[in-house]
Formats: C-alpha cells, sequence, structure tokens
C-alpha cells in the first residue's frame, strides 16, 4: 500500500476545500435539500455551519465526505477533486466525529482509535503508539482509558474519545456534525476550549456544524450562516457577522445583544487600561493623604506589599484614618486579569459599587484599572471599526465577485476558455 | 425392572442415540445458523424482503413436524436426509427473526460513523453491524436449539438416528414390560441434552458477546 510508512510523518496541517455549486436533491422531492452551494475554506480554518433546524447544513457537511452523495457539483479537497474518488478512501482521508461521539460499544476506546489507522494499514507498533498520543492529545491518561469500553465513560470522555479517533489518521480535514450537541453546558465549554487549544496545535481544515450561534462564535475563525437549501446567507468572520449582519435573517439568528456578544471577541489587553492613583500599604500616612487631597481623582488604589490591589480609598475615609489604615477604606473583592474577555470585565464593572474593577498580572500585581467610560469608549471604537471593516470586506467581495463574472465571459467569449 | 435397572443395562445403547441426537440438533443448528445469519444480512435492509424471509420461516413452523417428515420421506427417502432437512427448517425461523430484528436495531448514528470513518460495506457489516446484532441473534440460535431437541425425536419417525428411537419404541410396544421404561429414558435423555444446550450456550455468550455491551 503507497500509503503505508514506517515513519511518523510530520503532523499534517490542513488542506483547503473548495465546494462548486453542489446541489443535493432526494428523489421524491421536488425541492432540493441543499441548493448551489458554492464555498472555498482556506487550509488551516475552523469553518463553522450555523442555521436553524432543517436548513440543510448538516447535509452539506455529509456531501464533504460523500455520506450523501451531491445530485450535482464538485468537491476539492487540497489539488484532488474527490466527487467521484472511491467514497471509502476518500473518508479515509477526512476524519469524521459526530453528536453522541458514534463510539462504537463493543469495541475499547484503543481499538475504536486504532480502526482508521489499521484500515489503511500502518504498521502494529506505529499504530499502538499513535494511540497513547491521541488520548494524550484529547487529555485522558492512556493508563486509565486505554481498556474502557465506552459506556463506562461520561459523555465528555466519550466525546473525547470521538475526536480522538477521528484525529488518529491525521487527516487534513476535520468535519464535525454537532459533536457537542449531547453534552451538559459546562462539560460543552471545556470541549469547546480543547477543540480551540487542538486546533492550536494541529492547524487542521475544521467544518463544524452547530445550530448553537454561540458556540460558532467562540470557535470559528469564520461563519457560514445558512438558510433553507443551505442558501449562505453570510459568510465571514464573527466579528463581522455580530456587527455587520447581511440581513434581517442573520441578524435574527445573531439573536439579541450581539453588541455583548461581540464583547467575548475581545479581551482586556486588546483595550487600554487607565493608570489610576495608586499608593503602597507601608508609605507613610502624609503622603498618601497628601495625594488624595492633590490628585484629580478623590480616590486612590492600595497595593500590598507584591503590589497586588488591596483597598480602595476615599477622601472621605480619611477622616476615620487616624493613626493607621487598617479600618479606611474598601477592600478590593474582584479583579480581572489582562486575559479577560471584555464581557467579563463588564460583569466586574457593574457588579462594582463604583463602577471600575482593577487589572492585574499574572502573579496578580496591579497593572491598570478598567471603568465604565472606558470600557464603554473602547466597545464603540471596536464597533465602529468593525463596521468599517465589514463595509471594506464586502466592497472586496463585490469586485472579486465582479471580476470572476468578467473573467468567466471573457472566457466563454473564446470559445471554450482555453486560457487559464 | 425399574428405571434405573433399565438405563444400567441399556446404558451403551442409550449413549450412542444420545449422542447421535445431540450431533442431530448441533449439525442442523450450524447449518441453520448460516443459513439464517445469511437470510437476515440479505434481507434486513429492505422492508419487505425482511418480511417476506421472516413469513416464509413462520409459515415452515406451523407444519407439523410428523407432517413434514412424512411429506419428505417420498421426494428424500428415510434416514438421516429428511432429518437434517426438517431439523434445518425449523430451525431457521428464530435465528432469521433475531438477525434482522437485531440488524436493524443497531443504531444508524453508529452505521453513519462507521461509513464516516471510512469502513467499507463488509467491514461495516462485520465488524460493527454483526457484532453488535450478536446478543438477538444468539438468543434466537438458543430457542431454535431448544426447539429442534423435541423435534428431532420425532426424526425416528423417519429411521433417523437419535432418542427419538427410544420413546418409538415404547410407543409401539405399550403394555409390555419395557415400554414406559423406553419412553422415560427417551425424554429424560432429550431433556438433558437440552440442559446441557443451554449451559454452553451461556458460556458461547460469554466467550463472544464483547464486554462492552453485555446485558
Amino acid at each position: 500500500m503507497p500509503e503505508t510508512t514506517d515513519q511518523p510523518a510530520a503532523p499534517a496541517s490542513g488542506a483547503n476545500i473548495r465546494l462548486e455549486n453542489l446541489t443535493k436533491t432526494y428523489p421524491g422531492s421536488p425541492a432540493p435539500a441543499v441548493e448551489d452551494v458554492s464555498m472555498e475554506i482556506k487550509a488551516g480554518e475552523t469553518v463553522i455551519f450555523v442555521g436553524p433546524s432543517g436548513c440543510g447544513k448538516s447535509t452539506t457537511l455529509k456531501m464533504i465526505n460523500r455520506l450523501i452523495e451531491p445530485t450535482s457539483g464538485r468537491i476539492r479537497i487540497g489539488d484532488e477533486d474527490v466527487t467521484d474518488i472511491d467514497p471509502v478512501k476518500l473518508r479515509r482521508k477526512v476524519g469524521y466525529a459526530i453528536q453522541a461521539s458514534g463510539l462504537f460499544p463493543h469495541m475499547t476506546v484503543a481499538q475504536n482509535i486504532a480502526l482508521v489507522p489499521k484500515m489503511i494499514g500502518w504498521p502494529k507498533s506505529r499504530t499502538r503508539s499513535r494511540v497513547e498520543e491521541m488520548l494524550d492529545l484529547v487529555g485522558l491518561d492512556p493508563g486509565e482509558f486505554h481498556d474502557r469500553y465506552p459506556r463506562q465513560l461520561s459523555g465528555g470522555q466519550q466525546q473525547r474519545v470521538g475526536v480522538a479517533r477521528a484525529l488518529a489518521a491525521d487527516p487534513p480535514v476535520l468535519l464535525m456534525d454537532e459533536p457537542f450537541g449531547a453534552v451538559d453546558p459546562i462539560t460543552r465549554d471545556h470541549l469547546q476550549d480543547e477543540l480551540i487549544r487542538l486546533q492550536h496545535e494541529l492547524h487542521k481544515t475544521i467544518c463544524f456544524v452547530t445550530h448553537d450561534f454561540d458556540e460558532a462564535i467562540k470557535l470559528g475563525d469564520r461563519i457560514a450562516v445558512l438558510r433553507e437549501r443551505s442558501h449562505i446567507a453570510q459568510f465571514d468572520t464573527p466579528e463581522a457577522i455580530l456587527t455587520n449582519p447581511a440581513d434581517d435573517f442573520v441578524s435574527g439568528f445573531v439573536g439579541a445583544g450581539a453588541a455583548l456578544k461581540r464583547l467575548n471577541l475581545t479581551r482586556v489587553r486588546d483595550v487600554g487600561v487607565v493608570d489610576f492613583p495608586t499608593a503602597g500599604i507601608d508609605d507613610p500616612l502624609e503622603s498618601i493623604f497628601d495625594r488624595l487631597r492633590a490628585g484629580a481623582q478623590n480616590e486612590l488604589l492600595l497595593l500590598d506589599r507584591n503590589r497586588r490591589p488591596y483597598k480602595w480609598l476615599r477622601r472621605s475615609d480619611l477622616a476615620r484614618a487616624k493613626e493607621t489604615l487598617a479600618r479606611a477604606g474598601t477592600l478590593v473583592t474582584d479583579t480581572v486579569t489582562r486575559d479577560a474577555t471584555l464581557r467579563d470585565a463588564l460583569e466586574a464593572v457593574l457588579t462594582d459599587n463604583a463602577g471600575r474593577v482593577a487589572v492585574t498580572g499574572r502573579r496578580g500585581e496591579y497593572i491598570g484599572v478598567v471603568d465604565m467610560e472606558t470600557l464603554m469608549n473602547n466597545v464603540h471604537e471596536l464597533l465602529e471599526a468593525d463596521r468599517l471593516e465589514a463595509v471594506e470586506h464586502q466592497h472586496e467581495l463585490q469586485e472579486q465577485r465582479a471580476h470572476l463574472t468578467q473573467r468567466e465571459q471573457e472566457g466563454l467569449d473564446e470559445g471554450g476558455g482555453s486560457r487559464a | 425392572m425399574s428405571f434405573w435397572e433399565y438405563v444400567s443395562t441399556r446404558h451403551a445403547q442409550l449413549l450412542t442415540d444420545t449422542y447421535q441426537h445431540a450431533s442431530a440438533v448441533f449439525q442442523c443448528m450450524v447449518i441453520a445458523t448460516l443459513l439464517g445469519v445469511f437470510l437476515g444480512v440479505v434481507t434486513y435492509r429492505s422492508e419487505w424482503a425482511g418480511s417476506l424471509a421472516t413469513t416464509t420461516t413462520a409459515t415452515v413452523l406451523t407444519i407439523p413436524s410428523l407432517a413434514l417428515i412424512g411429506l419428505l420421506i417420498p421426494i428424500v427417502g428415510l434416514g438421516v436426509a429428511p432429518t437434517v432437512i426438517a431439523l434445518t427448517l425449523y430451525g431457521l425461523l428464530p435465528v432469521v427473526r433475531n438477525a434482522i430484528v437485531g440488524l436493524r436495531g443497531v443504531d444508524p448514528a453508529l452505521v453513519d460513523a462507521a461509513k464516516g470513518i471510512g469502513m467499507s460495506r463488509a467491514a461495516r457489516l462485520f465488524r460493527v453491524e454483526l457484532p453488535l446484532a450478536w446478543p438477538p441473534i444468539l438468543t434466537g440460535i438458543r430457542v431454535a436449539t431448544q426447539m429442534l431437541m423435541g423435534i428431532a425425536a420425532i426424526a425416528a419417525f423417519a429411521s433417523g438416528p437419535g432418542l427419538g428411537n427410544e420413546i418409538f419404541r415404547g410407543i409401539a410396544s405399550l403394555g409390555s414390560a419395557n415400554s414406559l421404561n423406553q419412553v422415560l429414558a427417551g425424554t429424560v435423555g432429550i431433556a438433558v441434552l437440552a440442559l446441557l444446550f443451554d449451559a454452553a450456550y451461556v458460556l458461547i455468550g460469554r466467550l463472544t458477546i464483547s464486554r462492552g455491551i453485555r446485558a
């Protein structure tokens, strides 16, 4: 077998996928289930198909590995037209993970993961070490889980094994059909984080079907919002879809609170934190008092010996602080890190009675402060920037389309398009 | 002569009969299983073919065994042939029916997953569908075996092998000294065989049903 190699090769990163005018009409039904879908998915990209139930998003996904044969249209993966090759061969090169894991209950975890490597003829020793490697990759201890049966695993663990099985033969493309649909919200959140981490390491091309728009925002490099018959309502980055939905259908699907959801995409480190007057807990009282009276703000942040935020100190607190600061001020209850999303920051700001929250570094040391005003300004700027970018992007797309049409027409005029 | 005296004086003959009875049932069950699973695999995916297979095998079962053997004698003669044919036909129904039910009961999502990871049709059948359908198929085989134990006794009517000979001899000489012992020995022998076979099936189930799907 030509694919058989003894040396473990470098992990295959993604291949691009091109869908050209894919249509699926089921016999006996007048309207196609999927109509004329064309889409280009770049190598290493995570693309989410999202849409209401029955919009054909799953059908579209299953046409990529030809579990459902398209009625017309072409599918290209990498440089290869896979529309007419042996489907069994095609599927061994395309990872496939489904809802509720799809693990075979009569096989152990290791047997499930080893299925595809065995089928494509990997030697036993390589398969065995690959199984261990995959279990490790999805965060399951090989020693503990190797010989378990799927029913001895929790839903989240089963799903991890499902992903491990899909990735076992190192396919460049991974198709995921609502993989996290059947697990509880906490586990789902966890699995999503895991997938982001995995993708960071592996750079596969991932097509992911979901009906949960929040999941789409979290995972997707780009999101394809699909309406009935898998018509693409909008295919763009999460930011662009949130700030500039193409039409009423998309904005309806994005749902209320697009601006709020947008906050999930930006982190505190991306917006400016403002400086705030601070004082060390060991500073002489006099100097603290002076600073408070002199400063423009009527408040300062007291830091402990490790420069961690300790207390908010107001001018009015000074009256109570005679000799010592022990009783004055309000303890800092909540801080955010620079990696927190703006949504977390907003949450903290809203709960704080003075409307600001201290931002801390890795060891909890003070970096700056985020308050309502900075948040507001930043969010406005972000949304404005998104809007501009989206408009520009749409412009580009239109130009590209016009260009393509022109070229096609020229090609036709020359009879057969012998020119490349 | 008491029953125990009868058994001890005739144990050589009884053992031969018992062995032949067991061997006939076992061999016919092997044929019925292969044929039944094959019929199930061929028909389970089509609604009408599946019902046709089930109905046909069910119809065979409604023919009284004595009548079926009687009908077979003019065609295939006396002895082993009518016995094997009759037993195999009777053994088919439970196997076919359970094979179809079992194969149809495999979660479509799993078949989809098997296809999706690139298993060929044959690999799907042998590595996923049949192993998952195996517990109900084995139950079918077990039920069929129990049934054949009794039906095999009738085979003696066509001069077939087995413990039926004891029973028929006893019935034919009703009133003579040993007639009751003969009938009793045949019947008890069949009952003991049936229990032994059942125990064997429990063991086979333990060995062949994956721990992952065992109830």
